[in-house]
């Protein structure tokens, strides 16, 4: 007989729908249900390197922000370690490295602190200072995927080896995020665009 | 033998980002091609989950946002299975949660306006961490149809929210679980953004009998697949040498 791969097949992908609130962050839906919500503090106490505020909108097609969005994030620490029995070294105790946040319901603006992390080693390459974040919401189908880089590290991400795969320089500036101030705080700034001229490059991982 | 990349997402059992017939994905579609990725440590790890992370009470629906001594109104279901891989490996320790309507079709959700009633006794959410064998289990209600603003006339089937995180953040996963014998799953354009009848297939869950408490709850199963990766058999040269 011939031979058969016995592979299974990925759980095909559903949107996370308008109400995504209540299994994710069901304080935001309007009750308390969890001892403790998961995933609102990113670095935790204990972490090293500069605390840093990230803001941003998810911005439709008509230009408008989304206002039912819920952002996953997921980081090294200041070294470039995650946290994560795969990745060789160690983080700071409390350090996750991974957070969730939802946008507001009336402004669609998202934000979230943490520690700007490290320089990532993979395998010998460096991959510059950067945060994977994962979008999912009513009319997305599957859950996107992109990079926020820093724009004040132009130097590392000139050199990054994800960054260099985006074949249109123009588009590679959609994954940086805009470094500002606020009351003596750095804040960066990283807005979404699902679609147009300068549509956030998302990646197929 | 290390583990390796994950298998390719097959783009072609997953839905597309653009499926003009669920109306609100037309303007949340990127429209450029993705960039193709291969898998890098920032994909290949993800956020690790514990038993502190959660209780024991929070993967039981029927109580877990009820008074004491009561209960959730509605068909009384246990949602059982396993997390595997696409190798068929059980995904141990993971952080499954799900969330629903209730029995009326109703959501616990401040911008839910449908007529049916809200049910005091239930919350709608519900999370727990699989076992050694992936195994993971819910008592919850079965959530009733309701009906939705995308063509005039449209019933979303009863369906369960499920995320999953798996070992990597290349395997996160949401999706929708659906009940067998649903009239309604062949004409949900949400459903239907799902290109593949055999993957859609994967989405709905079975009566199990077997499982069923008698005279107390039954049981329905769904197993969850996340993506497989690669042991890394052979070690590339480094560049240069």
């Amino acid at each position: 007989m011939r031979q058969q791969l016995e592979y299974l097949k990925e759980t095909p992908s559903q949107t996370a729908g308008p109400y995504v609130h209540i299994g994710l962050a069901p304080g935001a839906a309007g009750f308390d249900i969890y001892r403790q919500e998961l995933g609102w503090d990113i670095a935790g106490p204990n972490a090293k390197g500069e605390r840093i505020r990230i803001e941003g909108t998810v911005i439709d097609g008509m230009g408008s922000p989304i206002k039912d969005v819920l952002l996953e994030a997921w980081q090294a620490n200041a070294d470039g370690i995650y946290a994560h029995p795969e990745h060789k070294g160690s983080v700071e105790d409390g350090f996750k490295g991974w957070g969730r946040v939802i946008t507001d319901f009336e402004t669609g603006e998202w934000a979230f602190e943490t520690i700007k992390p490290g320089a990532v080693n993979d395998g010998g390459k460096v991959m510059a200072p950067h945060i994977s974040l994962w979008i999912v919401a009513r009319g997305i189908n599957i859950g996107l995927h992109t990079r926020l880089y820093f724009e004040d590290e132009a130097n590392a991400n000139s050199q990054d080896p994800v960054i260099n795969l985006i074949e249109w320089e123009k588009r590679r500036q959609t994954l940086l995020a805009r470094k500002t101030e606020r009351d003596g705080k750095t804040v960066y700034r990283f807005d979404i665009k699902l679609q147009g001229e300068d549509e956030t490059v998302f990646f197929d991982i | 033998m290390k583990p390796g990349p994950f298998y390719q997402r097959d783009r072609q059992s997953q839905p597309p980002a653009l499926t003009p017939n669920y109306k609100t994905s037309v303007s949340r579609s990127p429209q450029y091609s993705m960039i193709s990725l291969e898998t890098t440590v920032s994909e290949a790890t993800g956020p690790v989950f514990g038993h502190n992370d959660v209780d024991p009470l929070d993967q039981d629906l029927l109580t877990n946002y009820a008074k004491p001594g009561e209960s959730a109104i509605g068909e009384r279901i246990i949602l059982h299975g396993r997390v595997l891989d696409e190798n068929a490996k059980p995904v141990p320790n993971t952080l499954v949660e799900i969330w629903q309507a209730n029995a009326g079709g109703r959501y616990r959700h401040k911008k839910d306006t449908y007529l049916a009633p809200i049910d005091p006794n239930f919350g709608g959410c519900g999370r727990t961490i699989t076992d050694e064998d992936g195994y993971y289990y819910f008592r919850t209600v079965k959530p009733g149809a309701y009906p939705w603003r995308n063509w005039v006339n449209s019933w979303r089937p009863a369906h369960i929210h499920i995320s999953v995180f798996g070992t990597a953040f290349a395997q996160r996963l949401i999706t929708q679980c659906y009940f067998e014998g649903d009239p309604l799953i062949a004409k949900c354009p949400i459903v239907n953004t799902i290109p593949d009848p055999d993957a859609i297939e994967q989405l709905i869950a079975i009566l199990d009998l077997n499982a069923t408490i008698p005279l107390d709850t039954i049981a329905y199963k769904l197993d969850l697949v996340l993506r497989g990766r690669r042991s890394t058999l052979f070690e590339n040269r480094l560049e240069g040498n």
